[in-house]
């Protein structure tokens, strides 16, 4: 057990960088800080996959000297996987900075639990108005 | 090869080209070629079907010049196809029947965008149905997340945009679970392809190595795919999101969008994930007790809900609920009944937002039981069309939501004793609450009202009219479903196999 933490110990820190940034995902109520938690949540399955990818002692997967031979390069399968993982997370953090200014426009807050709390007074609000006009209509 | 086998690849191929040429072209045209596309993809998933199902096969294609454990490819089969087909028909109806609103609703500088995002939401939808690569599944669950909470948020007022981020914050967990449990996967096997992965799980497993990572990798798939299709303990976000858009993507987005990802589940569990051993039997009694529970707690929330759109909503639940309880039965039956249940349940839940939607409209916009009282006088075919989807819900015979209830109770004879009360106890108490709340809802919108009897006045003849041809159209399926269903469940027996 002790053995295989320290031989994979990339593996082991992007576990616990994963979950360091899904538990800041779920559970900060700063959207900023959410979304930071996104991107750490993210990376870390990028470090996981580079590490898997890297053999010890070879080369990046570019061919420039003119090497054909595999064994000459590390797996460049995971190289790929990261740099199509990369786009996705952009675009979403993209996003979700977008969905960000949007809210705080709207209700000068980047606390997502207080844009509920004022949500919730403006939708029983609301509701009070509502029935309060149709016990009107009703008298009427 | 014939032409047709090509076919599944031109509909990814078109829908994504139709968002790209949708950038250039203004509202009204992005619509034509978004109901073109549409049209052009059930066309020519139908002639797949037709070709796959008559001949029970299905074959791989490549995508690229690489062959199997390297190149990319997708797989077709009958129930790919049905899928196909049944999704890219329920879409044209939902964007049909939702045309007012979204003109209503969406700026007209910006419609074109909507419909950009519908068109790449078809992308990804056909493309998790017919891929055979994890990753490729897992960038284009990315894709269909994005498009859907740019449908969320289309309607551009202060509520949606906190639905939106509450969707996007549970879907990125799911994917963030989904992509680490893949890549899990890619380090113990090396193979990324769906049927080559699974050889080396099986080999593990044989050699009786990595039994706990098969285990973890089990766990995150599913979760990630459940929490994204809005499993019962993760189903936070449903009423939210669904509640609060223009009905045309709520429509999409409770009947479709949910749907893609349990497609995708369901493609796992029978091609990759070893569920037939010990670790994957426990998974299934997991997925069995959250999919009762949900069809549970999904119908007493729907129940106590004043807002119709989120009672439809919150009864979403409860139909994914009877969705993973038949994945969770673990038998052939089971996975049948559920697919069946896919396509029914997005019909049904199409259909229940149009006409919730005309039902509003008839009634000053009032969402509550008070203001919708007499609605089914005002608005004659979307009360016909919402009382139809009821029943069918509720599980009237003759329509399609009785079917899927029989193969449930059907599926639950064959699995374990104890697997079996639960289910027949659950899906009768389920039918007495859905009975609840839905013929409460009937029965007030056909209560006559003091106030004068008109149609609301709406402008846009066409809109207005293709709204209610699309309710008299799907509620027409709805009851071709129900009287035939024997040929789709044919289809479905005789494809099961293919499909792992």
């Amino acid at each position: 057990m002790g053995t295989s933490v320290f031989t994979n110990y990339e593996e082991c820190a992007s576990v616990i960088l994963f979950v360091i940034g899904m538990m800041n995902l779920l559970l900060q109520s700063n959207l900023i800080k959410k979304i930071i938690g996104l991107d750490i949540m993210d990376a870390s399955v990028y470090l996981f996959l580079a590490a898997k990818g890297y053999i010890e002692g070879r080369h990046a997967p570019i061919y420039t000297d003119g090497i054909t031979d595999a064994s000459y390069y590390i797996n460049p399968v995971p190289s790929g996987l990261v740099l199509t993982g990369i786009v996705v997370s952009v675009s979403v953090s993209a996003l979700m900075m977008a969905l960000t200014i949007s809210l705080y426009r709207q209700y000068k807050t980047l606390n997502l639990d207080e844009i509920m709390m004022k949500l919730r007074k403006q939708e029983s609000e609301e509701f009070i108005a509502l029935s309060n006009k149709t016990e009107g209509e009703g008298s009427k | 090869m014939t032409l047709v086998q090509n076919f599944p690849f031109f509909c990814i191929i078109l829908s994504m080209f139709s968002a790209i040429i949708s950038f250039l072209l203004s509202g009204r045209w992005a619509k034509v070629v978004h109901v073109a596309m549409l049209i052009a993809v059930f066309v020519m998933s139908l002639m797949t079907l037709n070709v796959t199902a008559r001949s029970g096969l299905s074959y791989t294609y490549m995508m690229g010049h690489y062959p199997a454990p390297w190149g990319n490819e997708i797989k077709i089969g009958p129930i790919e196809s049905l899928m196909a087909t049944s999704f890219a028909s329920i879409m044209l109806l939902s964007v049909m029947g939702g045309a007012w609103h979204i003109k209503k609703d969406i700026d007209e500088k910006r419609l074109n965008l909507y419909f950009i995002q519908l068109d790449l939401m078809m992308a990804s939808l056909l493309a998790l149905i017919y891929t055979n690569d994890l990753f490729t599944a897992y960038v284009f669950i990315e894709i269909c997340t994005i498009s859907a909470c740019g449908l969320i948020m289309a309607r551009r007022t202060g509520r949606v945009y906190v639905s939106a981020i509450r969707y996007m914050v549970m879907s990125l967990i799911g994917s963030g679970l989904f992509l680490i449990g893949l890549s899990l996967l890619y380090a113990i096997t090396g193979q990324l392809l769906m049927e080559p992965a699974r050889t080396g799980l099986m080999l593990d497993i044989i050699k009786g190595a990595y039994l706990i990572p098969v285990s973890v990798i089990m766990i995150l798939l599913t979760v990630g795919l459940g929490i994204k299709s809005g499993l019962y303990p993760f189903h936070t976000w449903i009423p939210d999101a669904y509640g609060y858009a223009t009905p045309a993507s709520s429509a999409i987005l409770s009947s479709l969008v949910s749907k893609g990802y349990i497609f995708l589940l369901i493609k796992l569990v029978l091609r990759v994930l070893p569920y037939e051993t010990a670790p994957g039997r426990q998974m299934d009694n997991v997925l069995f007790v959250f999919g009762v529970t949900g069809m549970m707690i999904g119908s007493i929330d729907a129940i106590r809900e004043r807002n119709v759109r989120r009672m439809i909503s919150y009864s979403s639940v409860a139909q994914i609920g009877y969705i993973y309880m038949g994945l969770g039965l673990a038998t052939d039956a089971g996975i049948t009944a559920s697919l069946f249940h896919v396509i029914s349940h997005g019909l049904m839940k199409s259909l229940l937002f149009i006409s919730a939607a005309g039902l509003i409209d008839s009634s000053k916009g009032r969402l509550d039981r008070n203001g919708l009282q007499g609605a089914g006088f005002r608005n004659l075919v979307a009360g016909i069309g919402f009382t139809v989807g009821s029943l069918s819900m509720i599980g009237m015979p003759l329509l399609s939501g009785f079917v899927s209830k029989f193969m449930f109770a059907e599926a639950a004879t064959q699995a374990a004793t104890v697997k079996m009360i639960i289910a027949w106890i659950a899906l009768a108490i389920s039918t007495v609450l859905n009975a609840v709340y839905f013929m409460r809802m009937v029965l007030v919108i056909y209560t006559p009202d003091d106030s004068k009897k008109t149609e609301a006045g709406k402008e846009g003849g066409a809109d207005f009219f293709m709204e209610k041809a699309a309710t008299i159209t799907l509620s027409a399926l709805i009851i071709v479903l129900g009287t035939m269903s024997p040929l789709v469940i044919g289809i479905l027996n005789n494809g099961l196999d293919k499909l792992g």
